[in-house]
């Protein structure tokens, strides 16, 4: 799935990288644990999380994922969107709680690391 | 080549700096990506734990042609039983930290799978070194 179809999809708004909204992705972790998120072999990974901090992204940074989608209406920093443009790292933000958010991009066909 | 990068405990905006820092020069030396990735998960890891558990520390990180040894050193309560520490699962992380997003008792035992060395020494009520070793010639570590 591409970045522009995520935010169709899920009614979400690209924060940042709007640039990059023809990025793909093919697989999905949720998780507001970045322990979790940190044990993750797989490259290119969408990361779907309610926990917005600075460590999100630094998780991510570390991690290679290029695309984090905010959910459960999360709002994220002028700090954090400075962040996320220097890692080239794209954001969406959505109303929607992390279980919806899953559950329509699963129909949608993005598949699960596990 | 040597650098060295300040740590200070609690401060959760702060953490992760020293990690980017030693990505970017990782980057420029065209080290393979599967390698830098997990150089910086495991520097992370223990970049975290220092601000985490401990007060304060320093990262001492050297590359030569072959390697680079990255060496934090921190203040703290140390810890007790490594073996305990190094086991998936135990943590005695504060509710700060958990809701930082981290204080699953993950972080030692991903550290050592993607280090390609790890060693830790302790001494309680001092403080907590560890060295992560990371050759850029290896191939992909069996993880
Ligand atoms: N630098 C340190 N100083 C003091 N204690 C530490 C240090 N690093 C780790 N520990 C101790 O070892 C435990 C396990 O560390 P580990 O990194 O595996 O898990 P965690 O930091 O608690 O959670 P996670 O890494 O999953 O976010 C910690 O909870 C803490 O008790
Ligand atoms: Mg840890």
């Amino acid at each position: 799935m591409t970045v522009e179809q995520i935010a169709t999809t899920l009614n979400a708004k690209i924060i940042c990288g709007n640039d990059r909204a023809h990025h793909e992705v093919k697989i999905a972790f949720a998780s507001d644990l970045m322990s979790d998120v940190l044990t993750l072999r797989e490259d290119n990974v969408l990361l779907i999380t309610g926990l917005a901090n600075m460590q999100t992204l630094r998780t991510a940074e570390m991690s290679d994922i290029h695309c984090v989608v905010f959910a459960r209406n999360k709002k994220i920093s002028e700090e954090m969107i400075e962040l996320a443009q220097e890692n080239d790292i794209i954001v969406l933000e959505c109303s929607y709680s992390v279980f919806k958010t899953c559950g329509l991009l699963y129909n949608a066909g993005l598949l699960p690391v596990f | 080549m040597h650098f060295e990068y300040q740590i200070e405990g609690g401060n959760f905006t702060r953490a992760g700096y020293a990690s980017s820092e030693i990505k970017k020069k990782l980057k420029q030396l065209n080290v393979d990506l599967g390698i830098i990735k997990r150089t910086v998960v495991a520097t992370y890891e223990a970049e975290v734990n220092v601000v985490a558990h401990a007060y304060s520390g320093t990262i001492y990180v050297d590359f030569d042609e072959e390697k680079v040894v990255i060496k934090l050193v921190d203040e703290g309560p140390g810890i007790p039983d490594i073996d305990q520490a190094m086991k998936e699962g135990f943590s005695t992380a504060s509710s700060t930290v958990r809701e930082m997003g981290f204080g699953a008792g993950m972080g030692l035992p991903n550290m050592k799978k993607n280090a390609d060395d790890l060693q830790i020494t302790s001494e309680v009520n001092k403080g907590t070194t560890v060295v992560i070793t990371m050759f850029f010639k290896k191939e992909a570590k069996d993880l």
